[in-house]
């Protein structure tokens, strides 16, 4: 099981936060609904590879890279 | 009673709040705290209610300064703004996130109203939610299902609350639930990671979703949108369609303002007695309004577009696509709009930066905003251009002189990003910006909300920046009038008296005397005072003289040039002024309007925050002079610089 960071997801593979990593912004990020065990998925990103836009919950919010390096994931399909 | 509403950005929130209140809203400040507070009233069976709108929040615990002021009225039951009630309106097809806000109102044992709004998305991407469930966890509120956006469940909502007992919830999520501080983050955290782990129980009991159905139309539509080339492509195509509608279309009723303001004055001035309460009426407060409501179509146009774009889902991304290259320069995706609304006019582009959560990035944008060269900057730059560049073909196939007036706006737009990197190093601010935004699904926009927007905007303008711009305007009449004693009177006689111009019809007669008249008044005792200052630039006292009067909106320039070198501008195309101008000589008979002195003006136009209009609009933005003075020194820095270079390179 290799972890990795949101910032580094292929897109329309489901992944599930293990971790949100301490920020200056980590509060506002829980608060969006990025909790540990939460599935979600990239669908695409902006021309420049940056921000990326992250289904959640059945709606789409959208990252700068450096946000999303925060936010430690895992695939689903390797639990 | 006291409603306060609450809920998620994109929740419907205002379309809630329009549906209750219709045209009955008010904007003031919530007391105590410099956040714009929209209220509105209605009333139920003869019983009054004031509903407040709050800024649109994921949490109670604030991101941004605007999201504070929640935090500040929940947490202080003394507060004027403390509801009796609070209506939380929340997207019923996005209920893990949207109900987060609501347990923690909740728990401040506020009495709720819980509006479950966008019921037919939810139905429609196959969620069904067991409300009788939903109530029998929280059996002290009331529970409504309204699909805002088309108007439906205002009666749903006026019954709710005319039953609604106003009691508050006796099963806390959290016990004993204190407010966190605003500094202790990892609480805060641990709070809303407890409550997600609550809600995610509840909701699997409450929510079946049938099918997930995903937005597929939102996502094709996506593909185009945010595509590398597409994107941007069709984002330039917009922006060309609005310039289009803004400096064509606005002209007309600016147009139309402008030439009633005349006749208007006109018209007054001819009924009232004569004397000095007749000029000022007349030329200092009918001219000051006149001036405000030029701005109106501009400003009305400009929101209409935004507006609609909001609406629809695609401002979102615009901000989506534009971040990264914005970000360079300290700016944000959500800079965007005001920049490029500034091209228009700087003051719907300043009140465009509230979009911007983030502070730094919202004040950088509010701070070189007025960089772009913006329309009123039009008249300066094609009078001074036509006096000093040669009508010349470069190259076989470029005009000189449109090259000169591109070259103007490229500098205005290459100072603006300049002037922001330094910014972005010189405020200091602890946290990181950031974006987190959330990409709406597409929408049509709903009229009644795009014009409450609007109307709202116009009537920000016309009553906050009027009230400056207005008294501004008297300032500088009076300034204009009167002179140190006798000297005005003097100046008259002076001129009828001297035998060169008793020749002169009376019409050029009555200009001498005009230009006389100004060349004694205060203003015309500045200009000659500062001419020490300005003469390395290249300019006389004349020149000053316009430099002053064009603070209060640089299109005066070439009004002021007129009358005090005593020139008509009539003529469409300024013909017989620039003649005029072009033989204008020094004491030393060199001819004041050369190239080198031209471009200088030109340049100090680029830079100069010669717009008192915009300056009172970022007071009113910032709450504070301080950053409307600091723009206008360093403004007026780079003009003075500027033109000082430019004139010691050309002469």
């Amino acid at each position: 099981m290799k972890s990795n960071t949101l910032a580094k997801q292929v897109f329309g593979e489901k992944v599930q936060i293990k971790n949100i990593l301490d920020s200056s912004f980590s509060n506002k990020l829980i608060e969006l609904g990025f909790i540990n065990g939460q599935t979600i998925e990239v669908v695409f990103s902006a021309p420049f590879g940056d921000p990326i836009a992250i289904e959640l919950n059945g709606s789409v919010l959208s990252l700068r890279l450096e946000e999303a390096a925060t936010i430690e994931v895992e695939n689903t399909n390797s639990l | 009673m006291k409603i306060a509403l609450f809920g998620n950005p994109n929740t419907g929130k205002s379309s809630v709040f329009n549906l209750l209140t219709g045209l009955r809203q008010h904007i003031g400040n919530f007391a105590g705290i410099t956040v714009e507070k929209k209220s509105g009233s209605f009333q139920i069976d003869n019983q009054q209610h004031q509903l407040i709108d709050f800024p649109g929040i994921y949490s109670i615990y604030p991101r941004s300064k605007d999201e504070e002021v929640v935090y500040k009225v929940v947490s202080n039951p003394k507060h004027p703004d403390f509801p009796d009630l609070a209506m939380i309106v929340v997207d019923a097809s996005n209920l893990d996130r949207n109900l987060l806000l609501f347990t923690q109102i909740y728990d401040l044992k506020i009495p709720i109203l819980l509006v479950l709004n966008m019921w037919d998305l939810t139905q429609k991407r196959g969620i069904k939610i067991d409300i009788e469930k939903l109530q029998s966890y929280f059996p002290s509120i009331s529970i409504v299902t309204t699909n805002a956006r088309i108007g439906l469940g205002k009666d749903r909502l006026t019954e709710a609350l005319k039953n609604h007992q106003l009691i508050a919830g006796s099963n806390p999520i959290v016990e004993d639930f204190k407010l966190c501080d605003l500094d202790d983050k990892k609480k805060q955290e641990e709070e809303t990671q407890f409550r997600y782990q609550f809600l995610k129980k509840v909701i699997a009991e409450i929510e079946i979703v049938e099918k997930t159905k995903t937005d597929t139309l939102s996502r094709k539509i996506d593909k185009i949108l945010i595509h590398p080339i597409f994107g941007y492509l069709i984002f330039s195509i917009v922006l060309f369609v609005i310039f289009q509608f803004i400096f064509s279309f606005a002209s007309i009723p600016m147009d139309f303002i402008d030439v009633q303001t005349t006749n208007f004055s006109n018209f007054v001035a001819n009924q009232l007695s004569k004397g000095l309460l007749n000029d000022l009426i007349c030329q200092g407060i009918i001219p000051g309004i006149g001036g405000v409501i030029i701005f109106v179509p501009q400003i009305a146009l400009l929101f209409l577009f935004i507006s609609i774009l909001e609406e629809s889902g695609y401002l979102s991304r615009v901000v989506f696509i534009m971040d990264r290259l914005m970000r360079p320069f300290g700016l944000n995706g959500k800079s965007i709009v005001p920049l490029i609304s500034s091209v228009a006019c700087a003051i719907p582009g300043v009140m465009a930066t509230r979009t911007i959560a983030d502070w730094k990035e919202r004040l950088i944008t509010i701070l070189v905003a007025p960089l772009m060269s913006c329309s009123a900057r039009i008249p300066v730059y094609t009078l001074l251009i036509a006096l000093v560049i040669p009508k010349q073909t470069v190259l076989g196939i470029f005009n000189l002189q449109g090259i000169v007036l591109f070259g103007l706006y490229f500098l205005g737009l290459i100072s603006a990003l300049f002037i922001a990197i330094i910014l972005n190093l010189l405020i200091k601010k602890k946290e990181k910006g950031f974006l987190l935004l959330e990409l709406p699904s597409y929408k049509m926009p709903r009229w009644p909300n795009v014009g409450i927007n609007v109307m709202e905007k116009v009537k920000i303008f016309v009553i906050d920046a009027g009230k400056i711009i207005l008294s501004i305007s008297i300032i500088l009449w009076a300034l204009a009038t009167f002179g140190p004693s006798g000297k005005i009177e003097n100046a008259e006689k002076y001129v009828r008296a001297n035998p060169s111009f008793t020749q002169l019809s009376e019409e050029e007669q009555n200009q001498k005397v005009a230009s006389a008249k100004l060349e004694s008044s205060y203003i015309g005792i500045f200009g000659k005072a500062i001419e020490p200052a300005i003469r390395p630039l290249g300019y006389d006292w004349k020149i000053g003289i316009s430099l002053i009067t064009s603070f209060a909106a640089r299109e005066v320039f070439v009004g002021s040039l007129a009358t005090i070198y005593a020139v008509q501008d009539d003529s469409e195309e300024n013909l017989r002024m620039i003649d005029r101008l072009k033989a204008e000589k020094n004491n030393k008979n060199e001819p004041i309007f050369t190239l080198a002195s031209g471009v200088s003006l030109m340049i100090f136009y680029v830079f100069a925050m010669q717009c008192m209009a915009t300056l009172a609009v970022v007071r009113r933005e910032t709450n504070s002079w301080k950053w409307p003075l600091i723009q206008l020194a360093f403004m007026g820095f780079m003009a003075y610089f500027g033109a000082l270079f430019a004139f010691t390179i050309l002469s």
